[in-house]
């Protein structure tokens, strides 16, 4: 992950060791956690694909599963919202009115599953299967041109997909510890 | 004494009283100082309202404030704000702290809740918040301030208040243990540079940092302001990244998970960054800059009359203590240094006050402050500058409140 490298060297050469100042002291407090206590929470999926469950889903599947269970609140085609709208504006960024969505913002397509796996749809979330969320990513990207339709998602597939903005974010200047705003 | 008396009650009361003296001293021959203590004015009360003829309420398990007040914050689905021109000092009371949660507020049963630390870490671990509670606690006062407050106010003058226009910030004292303590007792792994912090809530929020940069500071808070948290605040753990903007700091946090480099999360992509004019945005903008606002007058307050007025307002900075804080009532032609009330405290609201003589005349009031790194708040055109008017977070610009010749405050928008 380039970002991930860049800030990694930035940074290497303060390491953890700086943390423990002196003997440190021997709590006995917690517990050492199992791989099941961590397997159930560590839903997170990253950039490079770490974290993606197995399963897959097609564009087919995806547009039935968003009728029915995403349409209402972002438009049957993922224009109209009312709620964030998903599809489109491409090319608005630096423009007087930027559209931003999946298609014209997100650096990641491993973030939408992410995304929609833990916190979507609203009212439920954390409801959808594996297969289901693949589908509902292969469907929201081939509606933003970035798939074609026949396109299948699944662990492999889905991080060597490239997103338009991929290139659309700089770190904040000394790493977000500072803004360029100094008049 | 009594309070709220209306002037005229107070006149007549004031009246009778020194009639009474009079007779008193010439009828016993004693002085007037030995006669004022068993003097108890006539009220204007009927007795029964009166609190000194009639006994007053009990004692309570859990306060409340008096039922005359009435601040509260200005609620919407997914946030609510601080009515920062009603408070004062620099703590905000828990019930006002303002809100943002991203799929409501949960309902946590503090026995059920568990802290996960694990990824590249020596030795994975589990925390009970109880347990948390036996580590060696930590307290600070500090201000969180949401990167949205005062988002609205790019291109226009939006808020009619100053709690419209700057209530996603306040100041609590926050109490817990330094994360550092808790990755003692895991253990970091050389590659372990970022961690992403987890929500039990229904947005199971997530945000990934850089450890180091905030290592020294950062708390896993379990009280807020002396008590358990807030339900709004995270109850019953939440992150406190001091300085850095408030959706990092992570509430009903369940989870810790040590990582090479930034999750890119849709929180630290699609939201929370700030697109420049370009169209390229900027990522992992942390520290909250210097800020400040005036709170009194401020928008839809009126001063009554001409004369004096105390101008007063609240100052912060993510990167540090706030050393100075300038007000301009000219519209920024001119500025005048106002007084810091202590204590002023590193990446904490900070109260400033300066006397005004208001001559009637229209006048627009701004406040500037100025940070221990040297750093001065920028005015809405320097920033925009530099930013467009897209980026939507991180607005740190000064506010302008007019005044009109009725006394009516209002909000301008000056670039
Ligand atoms: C009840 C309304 C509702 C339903 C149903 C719903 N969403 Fe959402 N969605 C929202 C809201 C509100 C947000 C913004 C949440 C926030 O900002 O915290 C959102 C945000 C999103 C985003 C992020 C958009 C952005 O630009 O940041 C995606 C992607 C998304 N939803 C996908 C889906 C999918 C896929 C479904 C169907 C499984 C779905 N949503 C169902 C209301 C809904």
């Amino acid at each position: 992950m380039k970002i991930g490298r860049i800030i990694g060297f930035a940074i290497t050469g303060l390491c953890f060791g700086v943390l423990v100042q002196g003997e440190p002291i021997e709590f006995e407090i917690g517990q050492t956690a199992t791989q099941e206590d961590i397997q159930g929470w560590n839903i997170d999926v990253t950039p490079n694909g770490d974290g993606l469950p197995n399963g897959q889903g097609s564009v087919d599947e995806g547009a039935k599963v968003y009728a029915a269970k995403c349409a209402g609140c972002h438009g049957p085609t993922g224009v109209e919202g009312p709620y964030n709208r998903l599809v489109g504006g491409q090319g608005s960024l630096g423009t007087d009115r930027p559209h931003k969505t999946v298609g014209s913002y997100w650096p990641y397509a491993t973030t939408l599953f992410d995304y929609i796996f833990r916190a979507m749809p609203l009212t439920a979330p954390q409801s959808l299967s594996a297969n289901k969320v693949y589908a509902l990513v292969a469907w929201i990207l081939y509606r933003n041109d970035i798939i074609d339709e026949n396109m299948v998602l699944d662990r492999f597939t889905l991080p060597t997909i490239h997103m338009p903005n991929r290139h659309g974010f700089q770190i904040s200047p000394h790493m977000g510890i500072s803004l360029p705003t100094s008049p | 004494m009594r309070a709220k008396k209306s002037p005229a009650s107070k006149s007549k009361q004031s009246l009778s009283r020194r009639h009474f003296l009079l007779g008193a001293t010439s009828l016993l021959g004693v002085t007037a100082s030995q006669v004022l203590l068993p003097v108890i004015p006539a009220s204007s009360q009927p007795a029964s309202q009166d609190p000194m003829r009639v006994p007053g309420g009990p004692a309570s398990v859990y306060g409340r404030r008096s039922v005359h007040e009435q601040a509260q914050r200005l609620p919407s689905a997914t946030r609510s704000l601080t009515p920062l021109q009603d408070l004062h000092g620099i703590i905000t009371p828990s019930a006002l702290h303002f809100e943002r949660h991203h799929n409501g507020v949960p309902l946590i049963d503090p026995a059920q809740h568990r802290l996960l630390i694990h990824g590249l870490v020596e030795r994975p671990m589990l925390f009970q918040v109880d347990e948390l509670k036996l580590f060696p606690a930590v307290s600070r006062l500090g201000f969180i301030e949401c990167s949205g407050n005062t988002g609205k106010e790019w291109k226009r003058a939006h808020g009619k208040t100053a709690q419209e226009t700057h209530g996603l910030t306040s100041t609590s004292e926050w109490t817990g243990v330094m994360l550092k303590t808790l990755l003692e007792q895991t253990g970091v792994k050389p590659e372990g540079l970022w961690l992403l912090a987890e929500g039990s809530d229904a947005a199971a929020m997530t945000r990934s940092f850089p450890v180091e940069a905030i290592i020294d500071e950062a708390v896993i808070c379990y009280a807020q302001n002396g008590e358990p948290l807030r339900p709004e605040q995270g109850y019953p753990l939440r992150l406190l990244l001091p300085g850095w903007e408030g959706n990092t700091n992570i509430k009903w946090v369940r989870r810790l998970k040590l990582i090479p480099g930034p999750a890119m999360t849709r929180e630290e992509t699609a939201k929370y960054t700030d697109l420049m004019p370009d169209g390229v945005a900027q990522q992992f903008t942390f520290v909250m800059e210097a800020k400040s606002v005036i709170t009194h007058p401020s928008g839809n307050q009126r001063i009554p009359k001409p004369g004096f007025v105390e101008i007063r307002g609240l100052a912060w900075s993510g990167r540090g203590a706030i050393t100075a804080v300038e007000v301009s009532v000219d519209g920024g032609h001119t500025w005048r240094t106002a007084e810091l009330q202590g204590p002023v405290l590193p990446k904490c609201h900070t109260r400033f006050r300066l006397a005004w003589q208001w001559d009637g005349k229209e006048a627009i009031l701004q406040s500037r402050c100025i940070d221990d790194t040297g750093y001065r708040q920028p005015t809405l055109q320097e920033l925009v500058k530099v930013r467009g008017t897209n980026s939507y977070y991180h607005n740190h610009a000064i506010q302008s409140w007019k005044v009109l010749e009725n006394g009516h405050v209002e909000n301008v928008y000056i670039r």
